[in-house]
């Protein structure tokens, strides 16, 4: 697998960051913020791809990694006066330190169980932002304030409520998650991971420390849904308790599903196409979520291993 | 000389079922063993505990002087205990390279570059003689080869202890040729702890037998002496040809 044409792959996956950036140039202005939005939420979905389709653990309850970034952001921008950066930081780390600890609990569990302690813990979550609301703006949620949605570099700065600087950076956190995460699945510990995936007793058995293996995949994946949470308080300027709920659990499983599990760029396939599903869709009818569940069903019985997975099934072996 | 392995007292229960029964058990170093003894005699069991796979109701084991009892079966594994599976448990969906890679990445104590992976993942795959076979996805090699390719895991472990589970079980007699001359090779550098119901590869590859029965040891000796033991023949050899 990782031995095979790694500079296709890479072409691959340069060829298609490129792509989006051209796009930027390309595209009418509504379908520039939508793709915007998009890159962002594949981020968040490659990060549930991370665990789910390498690892192959199936949490219900991303949607707190994410609020974790969200809030995290948001509040110390909102609350704090803190800068983008740092704000962006902050996001990352309450990613990071949620993630690891529950990993920490949750990981004790496999299979069903681990489904219904990260759904439960993810509800823990969502009602405490309802909780402190005098805080988080319950369900209200926040808006933050233009103004603070600056980037600066010494004198130059950067608004990030301008459609094509949003674009530049939503494109570029969103090629750095993607190459990270092909070199960790190219890498020995991405080699790991899957093991554990395939045999988990047998991994054990050549000497390897699973639970640890499984922990630091849980932070990563955390952490990365948090970094897309993060950019899109930062980014879109709203934060809101219903990116913490259970609908928010689901969608990033969806979008894996639909784009490929274990495919570097089935996350952002399967995010662009339940979006447009839906916008195409909800022009038509507003039983537009009846067409959505019949297309997924329909996906899921002709292409079980979702788009990008059958083609790589049926034709290039050697897509990552 | 210390013994590589010694087990005191080992015993296992299932419910009301002491599948293995407080048995002393000692392996020294650059043996072929064989253990032997009918079915559900406690052999698999027996060596299930000592890889750790498995945890004792009661007794110790002791790996080359240290306790290693309450050691979680991965350390035991890097401390130099190799497990191959009886029921063929290879990564059917990653390549023979990759199978064996996931071994050899993990011992390699300097290891960053690609070329001390590529090179321990082919010699254990040359030694097994499959390197043809490198890319091939492990489930779609033939069951003789799945074998092999398990024995090439646990050779790229570069094990001090190499705990064979009836590693012959379901080979054509042409593959069995190849497998004890594979044994015989290894053994050069290992202790091989083998359970086998094939007596003809018993008796050919091991230096002592234990004979397992109803979870204790029913006797242990030279390949002769357990050949010509009557209690032995009454218990298992006895239809056996």
């Amino acid at each position: 697998m990782s031995e095979a044409s790694p500079a296709k792959a890479y072409a691959l996956h340069l060829g298609a960051i490129a792509l989006l950036f051209v796009l930027s140039f390309l595209l009418p202005e509504y379908y520039h913020g939508v793709l915007a939005r998009i890159m962002v939420l594949a981020v968040f979905a490659m990060g549930y791809n991370m665990l789910f389709g390498y690892v192959g653990l199936l949490s219900l309850g991303h949607a707190m990694f994410f609020g974790a970034g969200l809030y995290g952001a948001g509040l110390a921008v909102i609350q704090l006066g803190w800068s983008v950066p740092a704000a962006f930081g902050a996001g990352l780390g309450c990613g990071a330190v949620l993630s690891l600890i529950i990993g920490l609990l949750a990981l004790r569990t496999t299979g069903v169980a681990f489904m219904i302690v990260t759904m439960m813990f993810a509800q823990v979550f969502y009602l405490a932002i309802l909780y402190f609301a005098a805080w988080t703006g319950g369900d209200q949620g926040m808006v933050v304030p233009q103004p603070a949605r600056v980037l600066s570099f010494g004198a130059t700065s950067l608004d990030l409520t301008n459609p094509t600087v949003r674009y530049i950076c939503a494109l570029s956190l969103f090629s750095l998650v993607l190459l990270i995460t092909l070199a960790i699945v190219r890498s020995r510990y991405g080699r790991v991971l899957v093991a554990i995936r395939e045999n988990e007793e047998r991994t054990k058995m050549l000497g390897y420390d699973t639970f640890s293996n499984k922990l630091a995949a849980v932070v990563v994946s955390g952490t990365i849904c948090a970094a897309s949470g993060a950019a899109y308080a930062l980014l879109f300027g709203y934060v809101g308790s219903s990116f913490a709920s259970v609908q928010y659990s689901i969608l990033p499983l969806l979008w894996v599903l639909l784009g490929g599990a274990a495919t570097t760029l089935g996350p952002l396939i399967g995010t662009l196409f339940m979006y447009y599903v839906i916008d195409v869709t909800s022009g038509y009818t507003s039983a537009y979520l009846l067409i959505v569940g019949i297309a997924l069903i329909l996906l899921v019985l002709f292409f079980p291993k979702g788009i990008l997975g059958s083609i790589r099934q049926r034709w290039l072996g050697w897509l990552p | 000389m210390t013994p590589l392995l010694t087990t005191k007292g080992l015993s296992r229960n299932f419910g009301g079922l002491r599948a293995v029964d407080s048995v002393d058990f000692t392996l020294m170093p650059g043996e072929i063993r064989a253990v032997i003894g009918p079915n559900g005699a406690g052999k698999t069991t027996f060596v299930s505990l000592v890889s750790g796979r498995i945890r004792p109701s009661s007794g110790a084991i002791l790996f080359d002087g240290a306790d290693i009892t309450g050691l979680p079966a991965y350390v035991r594994v890097r401390q130099g205990i190799a497990y191959t599976f009886q029921i063929t448990s290879v990564f059917a969906n990653l390549s023979a390279y990759d199978n064996v890679a996931l071994p050899v990445q993990r011992t390699l104590s300097d290891g960053r570059s690609k070329g001390a992976v590529r090179a321990g993942v082919m010699s254990a795959l040359e030694r097994t003689g499959l390197a043809g076979r490198a890319h091939m996805p492990a489930g779609q090699l033939s069951y003789g080869h799945q074998r092999l390719l398990e024995v090439a895991m646990g050779l790229a472990l570069k094990p001090r202890l190499l705990i064979l589970d009836e590693p012959t079980q379901g080979l054509a007699d042409s593959e069995i040729d190849n497998f004890v001359e594979l044994v015989r090779d290894i053994a050069k550098s290992a202790t091989v702890l083998l359970i086998e119901h094939n007596m003809p590869v018993v008796m050919h590859l091991a230096d002592r037998i234990t004979v397992f029965n109803a979870g204790r040891i029913l006797a242990e000796g030279a390949p002769e002496a357990i050949r010509n033991d009557a209690a032995v023949q009454d218990a298992y050899l006895g239809t056996a040809p």
